[in-house]
This record gives structure tokens, C-alpha cells and sequence, in this order.
């Protein structure tokens, strides 16, 4: 390697990565502060953790939104995978290009357009509005965003495969559970956690789509820091910031972890 | 042609009475305006090691997945121990096919991957468990039943492959340049490895490879394809010494052709053609198989090998030739001399190195005689 | 066809049109309505049970004066130009952050790379409403950035940023900043570093080499990573009601407001249509450029 870090380098990527954890690491910081004003230092505390665990609207919320979101991301996964597996192999069939239309529009459709035409929709066929409606709305989407990894992951699998499989004597069927489905099977996983993910971040589409009985998280953190910064919030905020980048770091040493375990095994296997 | 073993002559394509296990009739491959093969007949018989062989792009390897049932013809019809297969899906075809990239199963072991296929057909537990254990001994995998594909070395996952494609006992085994991905060494001891197994399993093969060393070490009759048609079936020895054209005599071996206009050569034995290649240069001195029209263009076609390089004609042989070395290839067991005629024609020939090195005859700007014999090369028409 | 394959198309395709096609439509024809003091608050409605004449009835009720009001108040295209404005600069100051970030990444040693791709990606999974909350508490007056620049001396009265367009900014080169960096990433990653060195032994400079060789060879990057950027700040909600205050206009700010607290569904349906109107053109430049680089990859 004949690429040298140059000072310049070195000061771009030190700034850039404290402009982007920064203002996180001081959400974190100011969860632990006395005071309830916000920007005031007042001594250590873990109070508005204590107060967060015994507001109850916070917790129906929060439960309300774990609901949602695994349902709605296993939903997708399902949809997602099925239309992934028909955009890269199903050919040619009357109205490929529509389909492939409403696979991609989600994806840079802005999310007061689908908010508001989901809520159009559930109120011109008398849907009554609440969990199941958001669910609906979030499997909808984030369907979208699953078909997108899995298909790119279908895309480079060795089609040889499943023609081995086929050759083999077994059915398209048992090709796809025994062979195709363990092998895409991490690109299905991800795709279950960027749909889960996506769930529990959105705010625009559940408001939309909610109705008065049921409020998820992000509704009720938004209704709470319109009015300001609340320390309370901030304890929230940093326990799912913990929970994503114990989740996030964890996977990736995982990953890491089997990369090396496979290469090794394969350096091994070439010496036998 | 004699085989491997002289004293079981093993040629089925020679008896009329026998029934060829597949049987090609008028096949047409199109994709969109690309004909990928173009109305070939082909008969393979059972217990045969059939090569497909050409450059790729050939049409070979569409030919194998019609076999297969992977493709389907656009016209013409394929059977199968008599039965038409149009209509048979691969996964219910008694053929099985060993893949390029070898198509391991990933995610499973030596020994679920050999098990796939039998347990597809429902077979029973004891019966996978004593044929797959078969299968590991005849490919000396037993020490590997455990590992996943991605923990044993090229050669074994080669293995693996031929296991997993045998483990049924197929009528027809497809092998899609099963030798492509090993080294060269690897690959030499493989390809005697395949055919020991071929024999003992008794298994037709019937292998796609553009290495027409791996065809002619391996199969018992090769076909050579070029564009989309079959150029010559014929035994490894015949393609070799008598092509059938220019195409293939090129395409196998290396070989010097002469362009040049035949004449009936009345003197000489039945077939004696003399064809005139250059002002002042003498006539070669040949024999043609087929008949040749006077005054025909026809081509001659010799293998390097067949010319001797001295520093006087030899007497015993038809054709003389003088010229002058231009370059000198050393290959450690034979050395090859290119020859310049005075014609400007240049001319290969091949000699072994009996002697040392440094006691070598010939050397650059020499001045020889090429000699050969009357039968030593061949007279091509296209 | 046989029926697992007809149920594998047809079941998320039904999916898709009913749950996006036909909400989609429904805006459409709203937003062709006039405005009605019912439930639902607009008319017509279009009843089945009247068949074909209905039909007819209902097609010859539908009116553009939704749209026509658009363009005659101005607070809806000063809405649109000002998305435009705070979308397109908020991109420019995206690339700005992200290009030496992105660079820096690609000339770190190998075994780094991984951390901090990870590092860049992380920010991701975590709660968009999060991250631009985590402003809040820095940008107002008395917040905790004037409160470190007063404490160094550089200003003695807080700026007043909260509330306004440049909070907004911020905001937006935040929280986007990640789909900036990756394509510019991947990008400047495949390139030959060997490009370079030929430059530079040809006799360039290490700055004329970079601005000759390497830039260019990023541009496939900078274009998608804008677009990235650009379209969902155009229509984007949570950013300028939080950060920028009543003053700063967007377009999702006054489609949400126009539902929510006016309940004029057929202006908030046309304003939508609208803004569909005018993403479609950075969508299809953005569909197109992809399309080039798969071409010039395979």
C-alpha cells in the first residue's frame, strides 16, 4: 500500500466523526444530570430513568410500537422476499413494469404523501384507525425496502445452484426451502431488521394512520419535545441508542468473527 | 482405432445392431436470432466417454443442459434410452449432471450434499447411509463426510461434486468441464481418476470442455463443435490423424497446412495426389483419401511431428524440403524447429531430444532438409 | 403457470396496488374535489351503486380549482421554492461535510475500514427523531454551542440559530450525512490507487492529480449521493418542525398542517400531487444515472 494518511486526512476524519456522535454522546451525557434544565449542569443523577420506567403512557406507547413493529417487519419480510424472488426470477408476466414500479416508488416517496394517501385509503373503506392500520401502513413500505436487499442478494447467487438441486431430483418447491432459503437466509435476516428498524423510527406515517387509541413511541416522544428539551426524552433516547449500538457493534463482531473462522478453515481445507 | 485396453474392443458405434442410449435427431437451438446450435445428429451408447469439444461459444454446453433438461430444443427431438424427453422436467430425468462452478451446497456438509439427491427419490435411511458411504470410499472422501464445502481444497470439492452426481446411479452423467477449475498437475492425475471411475461404475459419461488434451486423454469418441455444429465424431486417434477438415485438424494439435493445387499423380499408388504449393518448390508427394479432381485447391495437412530435420534428404522418404532454421522452440523432451522454405513458406517440425543439450545437431541459421513420407500427412478438401 | 408460482406474483402484487396504487389514486381524485363541511369532508363522493351514470355525474363534478388555488395563495409556491432552496443547499453542504470524510475513509489502512464503515452506517439504525432532537439542546440561544462559544470568547451575544433556515441546514447535513458519504465511499474505494501514481509520475502535482484523476472518477458517486440527499429533503417534515420554527417554510410542514389543522384534504391532496410532480424529475435523473453505471460496471 502505497496510500498515505495526510494531515489533512487524518483532521477531516476526526471531525467529521465528532460532528456525527457528538451531539449523541451529549444527549447521553445530559440523561444523567440533575437539573430539569436541560443545559444546565446540576450533578449526577439517574432520576428521569426511575421516571421514565413508572410513566405509564410511555410504556403502553412503547409496547404499542413493539407491536407494530414485529408484526409489520415479519409481514414484510414475507411480501418482500416473495417480491424480490419475482422481480429476479419470475421473467416476463403482464405487468412486470407496474410491479416493479410500486417496488421502487416507496422508496423516495416522502412520508407525508404515503401518510396522508394510507389514511384516504383506511377512511374510504371505513377502516377503523389504530394498531392494525400502522401495521398495515409499516408492512406496506418497509416491504418495499426488503425486496430491495433480498433481491440484490438473489442477484448474485449461483443460479448452478438450484439447477444442481433440480438435477438432483428435487421439486421447485423443496429447491427453494432446502437449497435458495438457507442461503439467502441473511439477507432475509436484514432484511427483517431494517423493516423492524424502520417501524420503530417512523413518526409521519404512523401519525397519519393512527388513531385516537393507540400512540407509538415516536408519536409520543415527538408530542413531547415539540414543547422543548425534556430529560426524560433524553433518558429514552439513550437507552435505545444503547440497545442499536450493542445490537449494530455485536452484529458486526459476529460477522467478523465467522469471516475469520471461515478463512481460516478454508486456508486449512487447501492444506489437507 | 485400438483403445486403452486391446483386448476388449469396446466400439458399439461400428455395430449396426446397436442401440445408442441417446439419439439426437435434427436438433436446433435458437435463442431470440442466435442459433446456438444448428440441426445436429448425435448418437452416444451406453458405458461410452463422450466429449464435446470446441472453443466456447461453441454451443456445447446448450447442447449438455438440452441433455439435462435444463434448455429445451426449438426443433428436433432427444431421447433417452428410447424415451422421448421433451416433456421431462430435469428433476425427473435419470441424468445427472456435475456443474462448472461444481454447485456444492453451501450450507451443507460432504455428506448431506452426496445424500441430497437420494433422499429426493425417498430412499430409505439404510440405504442412503450405505450408498453414500460407497460414494465416499470410490472418491476416497471418507475422512471429509463432515466438512462443509467451504473446508476442504479444490481437488476434494471436485470429488464431492462426482460423488453427488453418481450417488443415484444415473443413466447419463453430464460433466461440464468437471477438470476446469484445478491446476494442472491436479488435473492430469483427475483425468485418469475419471475414467477409472468411469469404468467401474459403468456409468455413460459424457463430458463439455474446450481442453482437447482432457478430450483426448479421457474420452472414447470426441465431437468436435464449432458455430453451433458438430465438425467430426470420431475416436481421439482418428480426430488426430485423420480430421476431417481443416477446422478441426487446426483446432486439435498442432499441424502445418499447405494450400495448393492437386494433380492425379499416375506414378505413384492408388490415391497418390501431387500438389503444387510454390514456384520452385517440388510438389508434395501425398495420398489422398477421398478423390480429388485435377487441378482441385486442395489442403495438406501435416503434423510437425511427422518431419524429420537432418542435414541430408533422407532417401527412404517421398517429400524433401530445404530450408534454413529461423527459430528453435526447447521444450526439454522434444525441441520444435520453425523452417524457412525458400519460398518464404515456413514449416514446423518436431524432434525429440535424444541427446544432450549442448550435443544438439542444429542450430539457428542452419540450413537442413526436411523430410516426410508419402502417408504421413493428409489431403483436405474444406 | 402453475398456482404456487400465480400465488408468488399475485400475492405481494395485490399487496402493492391495494395498499399503494389505490391510496395513490384516491389523493388523485381528491385532490380534484371541492371542499365540504361533511364527513368526509369533500365532494363528490363517488358511489358505486349509481353505476354508470354516477359515474358520469362524478367525472363532471371534478375540478382543478384546487390547484388554480395553489398558485393564486402565495404561501404554497414560496412553500415549494423555499423546499427547493433548503433541499438544494442542504445537499451542496452535505457533499461539502461528506466528500473529505468519504475521501479520508478510503485511504485508511484496510483492517480500519470495516470499524468504520460500521461507525458511518450506525448512526443509521438509530432514531432519525433522535438524532435531529439531539440538536435541539445544541442550537438554541441559550443552548450548549453558544454557551461554549461565549465561554471561549468568540461571540459575547448567542446566535440565534434555532428556529431559523440554518438550523434546518444542520439538521438536514445530520442526519443525511451517512448517504452521502457511502456511495462517495464505494466510489472512491474501487478506484485504482495506481491512477494516481501514474499521474503524479507523469508530472502532476498531488493536488492537480486529485483534481484531474481522482475527483472524476468519484463523480458517479457525488451524483447519487446528492440525489440521496436531495429528494428526501425535499419532502422531509420532522426537520423543520422541530429545528426551524413557524418562520421556515416546507412544503411537508404546510401539506401536514393544511390536513391536520385546517382539514382541507383536497388542498393537502393537491399539494401532494404537486410535490409528486416535481420529484419526479430528480427521480427519473437519478434512475437514469444508476442505470449508466450498472451499464459501464457489467
Amino acid at each position: 500500500m502505497n496510500k498515505r494518511l495526510s494531515w489533512f486526512n487524518v483532521t477531516s476524519l476526526s471531525l467529521g466523526f465528532a460532528f456525527l456522535y457528538l451531539p449523541m454522546l451529549i444527549l447521553i451525557f445530559y440523561s444523567f444530570n440533575a437539573s430539569k434544565l436541560v443545559t444546565v449542569w446540576a450533578g449526577f443523577s439517574t432520576k428521569w430513568y426511575v421516571a421514565l420506567m413508572h410513566d405509564q403512557p410511555f410504556l403502553d406507547a412503547a409496547w404499542v410500537t413493539l407491536k407494530v413493529a414485529v408484526s409489520s417487519s415479519t409481514l414484510a419480510t414475507v411480501l418482500g422476499t416473495m417480491a424480490a424472488i419475482t422481480l429476479v426470477r419470475a421473467g416476463r408476466f403482464p405487468g412486470r413494469t407496474l410491479f416493479s414500479g410500486m417496488i421502487y416508488a416507496p422508496l423516495v416517496m416522502p412520508d407525508v404523501i404515503t401518510g396522508l394517501s394510507l389514511l384516504l385509503l383506511f377512511i374510504a373503506i371505513g377502516l377503523d384507525r389504530g394498531i392494525f392500520t400502522i401495521m398495515l401502513a409499516h408492512t406496506t413500505f418497509s416491504m418495499c425496502y426488503v425486496s430491495v436487499v433480498v433481491s440484490s442478494r438473489l442477484l448474485t447467487f449461483d443460479r448452478s445452484l438450484e439447477e444442481a438441486s433440480m438435477d438432483l431430483g428435487a421439486s421447485s418447491f423443496t429447491t427453494f426451502r432446502l437449497v435458495t432459503l438457507p442461503i439467502i437466509l441473511p439477507a432475509v435476516v436484514s432484511g427483517w431488521l431494517l423493516a423492524f428498524t424502520l417501524s420503530l423510527d417512523d413518526l409521519v406515517i404512523a401519525s397519519f394512520t393512527t388513531g385516537p387509541s393507540s400512540t407509538t413511541l415516536p408519536i409520543k416522544i415527538f408530542s413531547a419535545v415539540r414543547l422543548g428539551v425534556s430529560p426524560e426524552i433524553n433518558a429514552l433516547s439513550t437507552l435505545m441508542i444503547t440497545v442499536v449500538a450493542v445490537g449494530v457493534v455485536g452484529a458486526s463482531l459476529v460477522s467478523k468473527r465467522a469471516i475469520l473462522k471461515q478463512q481460516r478453515e478454508e486456508q486449512e481445507g487447501e492444506r489437507v | 482405432m485400438a483403445q486403452a485396453k486391446p483386448q476388449i474392443v469396446f466400439d458399439p458405434w461400428n455395430d449396426p445392431k446397436a442401440k445408442p442410449l441417446i439419439q439426437c435427431r435434427s436438433i436446433t437451438k435458437r435463442f431470440g436470432d442466435f442459433t446456438a446450435i444448428d440441426n445436429i445428429d448425435l448418437n452416444i451408447y451406453e458405458k461410452e466417454f463422450f466429449a464435446l469439444l470446441g472453443p466456447s461459444g461453441c454451443g456445447k454446453t446448450t447442447l449438455m443442459r438440452m441433455l439435462a433438461g435444463f434448455e429445451t430444443p426449438t426443433e428436433g427431438k432427444i431421447t433417452i434410452d428410447g424415451q422421448d424427453v421433451a416433456q421431462v422436467p430435469p428433476n425427473k430425468r435419470a441424468v445427472n449432471m456435475m456443474f462448472q462452478s461444481y454447485a456444492l451446497f453451501p450450507h451443507l456438509s460432504v455428506w448431506e450434499n452426496i445424500a441430497f439427491g437420494l433422499k429426493r427419490e425417498g430412499a430409505s435411511k439404510e440405504r442412503i447411509e450405505e450408498r453414500v458411504a460407497e460414494m465416499l470410499r470410490l472418491t476416497r472422501l471418507e475422512k471429509f463426510a463432515r466438512r462443509k464445502p467451504h473446508q476442504i481444497s479444490g481437488g476434494q470439492r471436485q470429488r464431492v461434486a462426482l460423488a453427488r452426481s453418481l450417488a443415484k446411479a444415473p443413466k447419463l452423467l453430464l460433466l461440464d468441464e468437471p477438470l476446469g477449475a484445478l491446476d494442472k498437475k491436479l488435473r492430469q492425475d483427475t483425468q485418469f481418476e475419471l475414467m477409472d471411475i468411469q469404468e467401474r461404475t459403468g456409468t455413460t459419461f459424457v463430458i463439455v470442455t474446450h481442453d482437447q488434451e482432457e478430450a483426448m486423454t479421457v474420452a472414447s469418441r470426441v465431437a468436435v463443435m464449432n458455430a453451433g455444429v458438430i465438425m467430426q465424431i470420431a475416436t481421439p486417434a482418428d480426430i488426430y490423424e485423420q480430421p476431417n477438415s481443416v477446422y478441426v485438424a487446426d483446432f486439435i494439435g498442432d499441424v502445418n497446412i499447405i494450400e495448393g493445387n492437386a494433380s492425379v499423380d499416375k506414378s505413384g499408388p492408388e490415391g497418390a495426389v501431387s500438389i503444387a504449393y510454390a514456384e520452385g518448390q517440388d510438389p508434395v508427394h501425398a495420398v489422398a483419401t477421398t478423390p480429388v479432381t485435377e487441378g482441385a485447391r486442395v489442403f495438406y495437412a501435416i503434423r510437425p511431428e511427422k518431419i524429420t530435420v537432418s542435414h541430408k534428404p533422407d532417401p527412404d522418404r517421398a517429400n524433401h524440403a530445404f530450408g534454413k532454421i529461423i527459430d528453435i522452440a526447447y521444450l526439454g523432451n522434444i525441441s520444435t524447429y520453425r523452417v524457412e522454405l525458400a519460398s518464404g513458406k515456413v514449416i514446423s517440425a518436431t524432434m525429440t531430444n535424444a541427446r544432450r543439450l549442448e550435443r544438439r545437431a542444429f542450430t539457428w541459421e542452419d540450413e537442413v532438409w526436411l523430410s516426410w513420407t508419402r502417408t504421413a500427412g493428409i489431403v483436405l478438401t474444406n | 403457470m402453475n398456482l404456487r408460482r400465480i400465488m408468488l406474483i399475485a400475492v405481494p402484487y395485490l399487496w402493492l396496488v391495494a395498499l399503494f396504487l389505490v391510496p395513490f389514486l384516491i389523493v388523485v381524485k381528491i385532490s380534484l374535489s371541492t371542499t365540504a363541511i361533511a364527513i368526509p369532508p369533500y365532494s363528490p363522493t363517488f358511489d358505486l351503486a349509481q353505476g354508470w351514470a354516477g359515474f358520469k355525474d362524478f367525472l363532471s363534478q371534478l375540478s382543478f380549482d384546487n390547484f388554480t388555488f395553489l398558485t393564486q395563495d402565495d404561501l404554497y409556491w414560496k412553500a415549494y421554492l423555499s423546499s427547493l432552496q433548503i433541499a438544494a443547499l442542504s445537499t451542496l453542504f452535505t457533499l461539502i461535510v461528506a466528500y473529505p470524510i468519504a475521501y479520508g475513509m478510503a485511504r485508511v489502512p484496510d483492517e480500519w475500514r470495516p470499524t468504520l464503515l460500521m461507525l458511518i452506517i450506525l448512526p443509521f439504525w438509530t432514531s432519525f427523531l433522535i438524532r435531529v432532537y439531539a440538536w435541539m439542546g445544541i442550537l438554541a440561544d441559550e443552548g450548549l454551542l453558544n454557551q461554549f462559544l461565549m465561554w471561549l470568547g468568540v461571540i459575547s451575544k448567542p446566535l440565534h440559530i434555532m428556529n431559523t433556515p440554518k438550523a434546518v441546514y444542520i439538521g438536514i447535513v445530520y442526519t443525511y450525512l451517512p448517504f452521502m458519504i457511502l456511495p462517495i465511499y464505494a466510489a472512491l474505494d474501487k478506484m485504482d490507487e495506481s491512477l494516481n501514481e501514474a499521474a503524479i509520475d507523469l508530472g502532476a502535482s498531488r493536488l492537480s492529480a486529485f483534481w484531474l484523476v481522482t475527483l472524476p472518477m468519484s463523480r458517479p458517486g457525488v451524483i447519487a449521493g446528492c440525489f440521496l440527499v436531495f429528494i428526501p429533503a425535499l419532502g422531509e417534515y420532522v426537520i423543520p418542525q422541530l429545528l426551524g420554527g413557524s418562520k421556515t417554510l416546507m412544503i411537508g410542514k404546510v401539506l401536514w398542517d393544511e390536513f391536520f389543522s385546517n382539514r382541507d384534504w383536497p388542498v393537502a391532496s393537491a399539494v401532494a400531487v404537486v410535490l409528486l410532480v416535481i420529484l419526479i424529475v430528480p427521480i427519473v435523473l437519478f434512475q437514469r444515472n444508476q442505470q449508466k453505471q450498472q451499464e459501464a460496471e457489467s
